[in-house]
């Protein structure tokens, strides 16, 4: 085994963890935490501080 | 002044490093577009140059690209990664003081590199062209920044690290590894001057392994963390698809790492490593279009908007020119295509197309949301001259590419042209001399850019200005 064998494994590694990477974004076990994640940009908009100011927020 | 300051101090983050590099985004930017400008002059008219050695294209060209990607496109990446990581995590900055630290180092090592390179100290290595004891600096800051950024997510309020904090993240870290790599170098006594730790073709490697990669992760990755924020929030909706957004930076954050050969065709680098950065290369423009189309796709069901938001106008159209300039990318990477184009003015117009339509561009609409956030305004002080800047970006932008494309492939095929005898058919000053039109659109296309960041400057300070009454109610009011 040379070093050439250790490429074409970690190419071959590559492409397995890319492809499991897909099915793991795009499985329908994750959509509902991906949307909770996708609205964090909002999550803060609302004023969460008991009442108080957020600001200079909208 | 410092009452002023109180009514602006938000309850949970700081924001006051946020405005601070806000600002000096505006600043920079206008020095560094400024010079560029007058270099492309000087290239009309070479009389421009003074005379001196300090005015010599050759010194200001570094001060150039310094002073626009890490002056200008530093200071905006700062400011928006400690303003997205504070929003996205709930968190306050994990240390004022060395936020602080940042915003001061990061001034200090620019006025360095403004004061170095036209005394014609460098280390010739482009992008890195600043001398040893400036990159201890960097070094010491970039960590500081790092220390500030990831601290923060550790203590972050919410689960989820938002996937605009992934790209900051990526482009904090591999600069980090870029830049401890490419400037390792040995000093001279303890003078401004230094060797390259490495020889040769694998300088020339390490060099544009660093290059591209400075492309990569701090003009794309950095921009791109900005678009996954700023673009949904502007257009007031969460982003096209999450799931998209993971593939997409898992995938580029892969591949980019392995696109540097591509700057080294038909040079000494071996030939396996010429094609393997065109195949790199080529494979890139699926990750960039996916997030260019993720981008693009967060404004469906909203496209209205674009017609009265010159904010959104911008962050759309910058995503525009990112899928067009991430398509002549990979093109130009192909070794037919790049015997053509490389050394011309083509590369310069490419990599203006990056820089002014999709860097630029996007930085600009991400400041124009975040200004009125950071004073306490509902919105800037006017909307009419952000479309007025909006204009003068497209048309200087258009203006400038065009110009060089056409330039760039008559180079290129004045280079190339042979007689039947053998001999060049063109001597390459005449090439020079075909190119001066050119030229004078492209310093007219850059005056017209650099025009419309002096109007945004003026937008800048009225809407600060315009705040001092207005916060007097607002502090009342908390």
């Amino acid at each position: 085994m040379d070093i050439n064998d250790l490429r074409g494994i970690s190419t071959a590694f590559l492409f397995v963890a890319f492809i499991g990477l897909v099915i793991w974004a795009y499985s329908s076990k994750q959509k509902k935490e991906f949307d909770e994640a996708a609205n964090l940009p909002f999550a803060d908009d609302v004023p969460s501080q008991g009442g108080k100011k957020e600001g200079t927020d909208q | 002044m410092s009452e002023l300051n109180a009514a602006l101090e938000h309850p949970v983050y700081n924001y006051k490093v946020v405005r601070q590099f806000a600002i000096m985004t505006v600043v920079w930017g206008i020095v560094g577009m400024f010079v560029g400008v007058y270099i492309a002059a000087e290239l009309v008219w070479p009389a421009l140059n003074l005379g001196l050695p300090w005015t010599s294209f050759g010194r200001l060209r570094p001060l150039h690209t310094n002073a626009v990607i890490f002056a200008f496109g530093g200071c905006a990446l700062f400011a928006t990664s400690y303003y997205v990581v504070q929003r996205t995590t709930q968190a306050r900055l994990i240390s004022d003081k060395l936020a602080a630290f940042t915003f001061w180092g990061w001034q200090a090592v620019i006025v360095l590199a403004a004061i170095t390179l036209p005394l014609g100290y460098t280390s010739s290595k482009e992008y890195a062209e600043l001398e040893w004891p400036i990159d201890i600096l960097i070094t010491i800051v970039w960590v500081s920044y790092a220390v500030v950024f990831f601290g923060t997510l550790v203590k972050r309020k919410t689960s989820h690290i938002y996937v605009a904090n992934w790209f900051f993240g990526a482009f904090i870290v591999t600069v980090a590894v870029l830049h401890l790599l490419n400037s390792a170098a040995l000093p001279v006594g303890m003078t401004l001057k230094s060797y390259s730790a490495y020889a040769g073709t694998v300088d020339a490697m390490v060099q544009w392994w660093y290059g591209h990669n400075a492309v990569g992760f701090f003009l794309t990755a950095g921009f791109l963390g900005m678009m996954y924020y700023f673009v949904p929030k502007q257009a007031e909706r969460p982003v096209y698809s999450y799931r998209l957004s993971i593939v997409h930076f898992w995938a580029l954050v892969s591949v980019y790492i392995w696109a540097g050969p591509h700057h080294l065709h038909y040079t000494t680098l071996p030939d396996w490593a010429q094609s393997l950065g065109m195949v790199m290369s080529l494979i890139l423009l699926a990750p960039s279009w996916g997030g260019m189309i993720n981008g693009i796709m967060t404004l469906s069901g909203a496209w209205h908007k674009l017609r009265h938001d010159p904010i959104l106008r911008f962050m759309v159209v910058s995503l525009s020119f990112y899928g067009m300039s991430t398509f002549e990318g990979p093109m130009m990477s192909i070794k037919t295509v790049n015997s053509l184009s490389h050394y011309t003015d083509w590369t310069i117009g490419h990599v203006h197309s990056g820089a002014l339509g999709w860097v630029a561009m996007i930085s600009i609409g991400c400041l124009y949301h975040l200004i009125p956030k950071l004073y306490g305004k509902e919105e800037m002080y006017s909307t009419n001259l952000i479309n007025v800047h909006f204009w003068m970006s497209t048309i200087g932008t258009v203006l400038y590419i065009a110009a060089l494309w056409v330039n760039g492939i008559m180079q290129g095929l004045m280079w190339r042209a042979y007689n039947q005898d053998g001999t060049l058919t063109y001597a390459f000053v005449e090439s020079v001399v075909a190119s001066y039109p050119g030229w004078i659109v492209r310093v007219l296309g850059g005056a017209i850019f650099l025009g419309g960041m002096l109007i945004m400057a003026y937008n800048v300070f009225m809407t600060i200005r315009k705040e001092a009454p207005a916060a007097a109610p607002a502090a009342a009011a908390a």
